[in-house]
């Protein structure tokens, strides 16, 4: 029979961002992701979970490693992937984006993944479709599978087995102000249990960040404008990734990329000084030279890779837990 | 009210799977290229329990690994609760074996389908059999077991448990029927 005993259900219609979710949640998902991440290594990488289920992968700003980790998680599952992406889609004709989700609906599908350039899109369009929505990240708002694939690579390799992430020290720098990789992480980092440093230039670091969550990430959260000051005995170093697209014209948040480099950049001597098993990360696309040195991105303790590998496991767990109900509670 | 019957008890399970070990070995002839598979979680420590019977009649251990079913079945979304899905271990190749499926209790017959639909995701086995320790009947899917430690009619209103030491359980298979009330 059934190995199934406990008796809540995933009590989420959608996932939109982090903040929606508890810690038991979000154990949950990286639980199944864990072992949903071994139909990854069969000789057939395909379970039949989903068959029939329609997955829409509604992509209004660029992307590739995000879209194309939902669709092959989709894939894996069965399910029937769907891609429509911003140039070229109706939106760039004008249509608006609520004619867009009830022209969706109109096809039936069971998910639709949204990744938007407005903060609070996804929130929109799961207001007015009957399907379940995940967010995909955005704006500046919040981007929840980056930070549940993050946590679980953290979790892997420096959690204690059933208490999360307690008690590591994390420390997350570059453009805290333009991630919503960031501020998804700090709510899921802080309600698993870590600590964390933010860092980066005062002109890329929102105010009052530390209480994005409340008290409960105030307590947890550091900011510090000085790189050694937030890698000195870190377990984890997050690098983010300076985003030129959003770093617009005429709103110079620092003088240029090498000045940039020189007091933020991880490289082997900045590194030395978190826990010599510290593990390097990056959300990607790396900018080789500007926020991380090519040595230590391919050096033995980047975890990168693993990072990519658990982004189509927790997105294959995200579609199981939400792709599946008919029409859950909200 | 509950009707309670135990219909095995501790020596009655340890015999059906000494009887069953012995008919593993007779029809395959002898325990060589034999993988038992148990479906997760009661089936597997049955399996685990035929391990070492087999090899005490054949002086050779079976191969041993485990399935889970949970993304094989027809009604995951049907009610299913807090979903905890197990790995599936199958450290052997399967083409060119003799599976050995072992479950605790075979009813319907549609986790027995799932657990061949995820077999067959890992290769070809040569030949897939089915020990049951109790067929209770009632099979909605045309599948029967090869090996059978006890059968038992019962209705839809009854519910058939083996209780394993495994789990913390005395080892005993339990026939609940609900009698509905008369008023």
């Amino acid at each position: 029979m059934s190995p199934s005993h406990t008796a809540r259900d995933f009590p989420h219609r959608h996932m939109l961002g982090i903040a929606d979710l508890d810690a038991d949640d979000i154990t949950q998902i990286l639980d199944l992701s864990e072992t949903l991440r071994g139909i990854n290594e069969r000789p057939i990488k395909k379970v039949p979970t989903l068959r029939g289920r329609t997955v829409i992968n509604l992509f209004l700003e660029n992307s590739t490693r995000t879209r194309t980790s939902f669709e092959i998680a989709g894939k894996r599952m069965s399910a029937d992937t769907i891609n429509i992406s911003g140039s070229g889609s109706s939106a760039s004709k004008g249509e608006t984006m609520l004619d867009t989700a009830r022209n969706l609906m109109a096809m039936n599908p069971d998910v639709i993944i949204m990744r938007h350039g407005a903060s609070g899109a996804p929130a929109l369009i799961a207001q007015h479709v009957n399907c379940a929505v995940i967010n995909a990240g955005d704006g500046t708002h919040e981007h929840p599978t980056q930070a549940l694939l993050d946590c679980a690579t953290i979790r892997k390799h420096k959690g204690i087995p059933g208490q999360g992430l307690k008690d590591l020290e994390i420390a997350i720098v570059g453009d805290i102000d333009h991630s919503r990789v960031a501020r998804s992480n700090i709510l899921a980092m802080t309600k698993l249990g870590a600590r964390l440093r933010l860092c980066g230039p005062a002109t890329l670091m929102p105010r009052n960040v530390e209480s994005l969550g409340g008290p409960e990430t105030q307590e947890r959260v550091r900011v510090c404008y000085r790189l050694d000051e937030a890698l000195e005995g870190a377990d984890v170093v997050m690098m983010l990734r300076i985003q030129n697209e959003r770093l617009g014209a005429g709103t110079s948040r620092f003088a240029n990329t090498r000045e940039y480099s020189r007091y933020f950049g991880l490289n082997r001597k900045t590194l030395a000084l978190a826990k010599p098993d510290a593990i390097v990360m990056h959300p990607g696309p790396i900018n080789r030279g500007v926020e991380m040195m090519p040595d230590v991105a391919d050096g033995l303790r980047s975890v990168i890779l693993d990072q990519v590998a658990y982004g189509v496991a927790v997105r294959m767990a995200a579609l199981y837990l939400l792709g599946g109900g008919s029409l859950g509670a909200a | 009210m509950v009707d309670r019957r135990v219909i095995a008890d501790e020596a009655a399970i340890a015999r059906m799977l000494r009887r069953i070990a012995h008919e593993i070995v007779e029809r395959n002839q002898g325990a060589e290229n034999v993988a038992l598979v148990g479906i997760r979680t009661g089936g597997l420590h049955l399996a685990e329990r035929l391990t070492p019977l087999i090899e005490a009649i054949e002086g050779k251990e079976p191969m041993l690994g485990a399935v889970d079913i949970t993304l094989y079945r027809d009604d995951v979304f049907i009610g299913l609760p807090r979903p905890e899905v197990g790995p599936t271990e199958l450290p052997f190749r399967l083409a060119g074996n003799n599976i050995v499926l072992v479950d605790d209790v075979l009813f319907t017959g549609r986790t027995v389908r799932a657990a061949l639909d995820a077999l067959m995701d890992f290769g070809r086995p040569k030949q897939v059999q089915l020990a049951v320790l109790i067929d209770r009947g009632m099979r909605e899917l045309p599948i029967a077991a090869d090996y059978v430690g006890h059968s038992v009619q019962t209705t839809g209103n009854d519910s058939v448990r083996v209780f394993l030491s495994e789990t913390g359980d005395e080892d005993r298979v339990i026939l609940r029927t609900r009698i509905p009330d008369e008023s």
